[in-house]
């Protein structure tokens, strides 16, 4: 009985946190987009000082690059220096 | 007739209507296929597109959907009768809204959980997808127009409930804040904020200080007021502008701060007045005693039920919530048919008890005609009467009237007000995408869209009067909002017909609600534009004669479209085509 409550309670936890995990989700995001375009700015054309070290994390952003594309609507990569499909 | 006879058929034929005609359209129309790799699968992001146990997702579904006016109908619309109210609700539930919701759904699964009005725009054309937006933006006016006068006419009739309704927004700034910074979970912020609010609500009903009454403030109501007005009309006009000023700092926020965290406090409610009064209804046993047809009515109810019950029959906007949001976290497709035909039973569940709560609480019949005399009595009084019915029924549970008064307008209201901030927001966005589709780039910055939302929505609430002068005519919009709403629901069911048809399925189960729906709706708009608001109207009014005549022409305009789509003059590609 008790454990069937505990489910229940937290049926119902699900529910209520489901657009807020959504939100937040998506502003984090947001905020991982914004630092992606800080540190690849080369890319599209702005000056970036620091380049050459950002550039040691290219291989740890290829699939959230590849992800980051499809999000924008972009089937294929819209840059020639990042190559991933 | 015992009102819990009338529940009992209600759900009985909503249990038949998911088990027998839902199986048969998810098997035999929308063919269902379990293997079927869906957008929350295919795109899956952690943001958007996120996979989600079905209970949970319908849950969801359910209170997004959920408001104030699968209430208001049916309160107004037992002016012709408990049985018309009755059949129109749970027939359209199992006919219309089920296979609404249900089809949006499964359209925008098949179609990368993209939203009806893309839909629109890749199934029919460009033209089709401004029709769309014109709709949903004159639909959100009317939300705005129709529950800013709600709220300001029930804070003006239970002063009781202002203080704790207001106590709701510090405390839902709290929530989010306590949540977003990830501290605790939302379960218990949420239910301690119900809990105060609660508290001060039955502190309010008793201690008569703490009842914010804007009348009384001015010397009752026969004193005057402001600018020459009236002390009702005046205390309208300073909450209408108050609660102006609240949607738009409600709609400019970020969702997280003040929106979300009011909707887990208000989802709470509805769970809780869902219960509270069903099991109310079931300890008092009341009677019906509203008539079972009213044959006086001074307004035939052929066609006007069906636009003053939009919601708990069917409802466009919950075609927006299908295929814009739920659409994306389905799990499985076969799922589609719980969480699209069960949320528009859910709905249909809520207007059954507003029909039961209405019809039971007047003494004799005759008490229900001294109030329910004409139709612009019924829907002056619908709302009022609802309270008043479900605090008889939470009287069951021995809770003292005036403070189950309190409760329940204070349930009333917190839907009124969620739909009031959600629907300003989405108008905001409609401004704005109408801005770059017009070219005015303007329209889509944050402050100038939400100034016009805001400001259109004051004007058209402000501008309509009722026989009891300024501030009385906010129901006058009640008929428009149906009829929008219908008119919505009339093009999602087409864009579903569409593509059934291109699939070579069988469409006749959506075709045939959606001519009812739109022939009622034509109906409804040609009688009251031209008999009643035009020039030589009985109740010439130019404002309503123009929004009326606006849907009446988008309605045609639907038609046409919908005759050119059905002979197969548009045939673009689609992804669920293959």
């Amino acid at each position: 009985m008790l454990d069937k409550v505990k489910k229940l309670i937290e049926f119902y936890e699900e529910v209520l946190s489901m657009p807020h995990r959504q939100e937040v989700a998506r502003e984090l995001r947001d905020e991982d987009d914004l630092f992606l375009l800080l540190l690849y700015s080369e890319m599209i054309g702005i000056p970036n000082p620091v380049y050459y070290y950002t550039l040691e994390l290219y291989p740890y952003m290829i699939e959230k690059f590849h992800d980051w594309h499809l999000r924008m609507g972009m089937e294929k990569s819209p840059l020639t220096g990042i190559r991933c499909c | 007739m015992s009102g819990i006879l009338i529940a009992l058929i209600g759900m009985a034929v909503f249990a038949l209507g998911y088990r027998y005609y839902s199986k048969f359209i998810a098997e035999k129309i929308f063919r269902l296929d379990p293997n079927y790799v869906t957008p929350a699968h295919k795109y899956k992001d952690g943001v958007d597109f996120v996979p989600t146990n079905k209970f949970v997702l319908w849950g969801h579904h359910f209170s997004s959907i959920a408001g104030a006016a699968p209430i208001l109908g049916p309160a107004i619309a037992l002016y012709w009768g408990w049985l018309p109210a009755l059949l129109w609700v749970v027939l359209g539930t199992v006919f219309a809204a089920g296979v609404h919701d249900f089809g949006t759904l499964v359209l925008s699964v098949r179609n990368k959980g993209q939203s009806v009005g893309t839909l629109a725009h890749r199934l029919v054309g460009q033209r089709a997808k401004i029709l769309f937006l014109f709709i949903i933006l004159i639909l959100v006016l009317m939300v705005n127009a129709v529950f800013a006068w709600v709220v300001a006419n029930l804070f003006i009739s239970y002063p009781s409930s202002v203080l704790p309704v207001f106590i709701q927004i510090p405390l839902a700034v709290w929530i989010g804040y306590v949540v977003y910074k990830g501290k605790t979970k939302m379960l218990i912020p949420s239910l301690l904020a119900l809990a105060v609010m609660y508290g001060v609500a039955i502190i309010a009903s008793r201690v008569e200080f703490l009842q914010i009454d804007i009348v009384q403030y001015f010397g009752g109501e026969g004193a005057a007021g402001i600018f020459g007005l009236g002390a009702v009309s005046s205390a309208f006009f300073i909450w209408i502008i108050i609660l102006m000023i609240y949607v738009y700092i409600a709609s400019t926020l970020p969702v997280w701060k003040l929106l979300q965290p009011r909707d887990f406090i208000n989802s709470h409610q509805l769970v809780l007045g869902l219960v509270i009064l069903y099991i109310g209804l079931f300890l008092t046993n009341p009677q019906m005693t509203a008539p079972v047809t009213n044959s006086g009515a001074d307004t035939p109810w052929l066609p006007l039920l069906f636009i003053t019950i939009a919601c708990g029959a069917i409802s466009g906007f919950h075609g927006l919530v299908s295929s814009g949001t739920s659409a994306k976290q389905l799990n499985n497709e076969t799922e589609a048919r719980f969480v699209g035909y069960a949320g528009a039973v859910g709905e249909g569940i809520l207007a059954l008890l507003s029909i039961i709560a209405v019809g039971t609480f007047f003494a004799t019949q005759s008490d229900f005609f001294a109030t329910y005399g004409s139709f612009v009595d019924a829907n002056e009084a619908g709302l009022g009467v609802f309270i008043e019915g479900a605090s008889v029924l939470a009287g069951g549970l021995a809770i003292p009237p005036d403070i189950a008064t309190t409760l329940v307008s204070i349930m009333v209201i917190s839907f009124a007000a969620t739909s009031l901030d959600t629907s300003v927001r989405l108008m905001r966005y409609i401004i704005g995408e109408l801005g770059i589709e017009y070219k005015v780039p303007t329209l889509n910055k944050k402050h100038v869209a939400t100034s016009i939302a805001v400001g259109t929505s004051a004007a058209l609430v402000l501008l309509p009067e009722g026989p009891q002068g300024f501030g009385s005519g906010g129901y006058l919009l009640w008929p428009l909002f149906g009829t929008s709403n219908q008119l919505l629901a009339a093009i999602s069911l087409m864009l579903i017909a569409v593509w059934l048809k291109r699939l070579g399925r069988n469409y006749i189960a959506v075709i045939i609600p959606m001519i009812f729906v739109m022939a009622m709706t034509l109906w409804a708009m040609f009688q009251q534009v031209i008999f009643e608001w035009s020039w030589f109207g009985t109740e010439s009014n130019t404002l309503l004669f123009i929004l009326g005549s606006i849907i009446f022409v988008f309605a045609i305009w639907i038609i046409l479209t919908a005759v050119q789509v059905m002979t197969g003059k548009y045939d673009k590609p689609l992804d669920s085509d293959h």
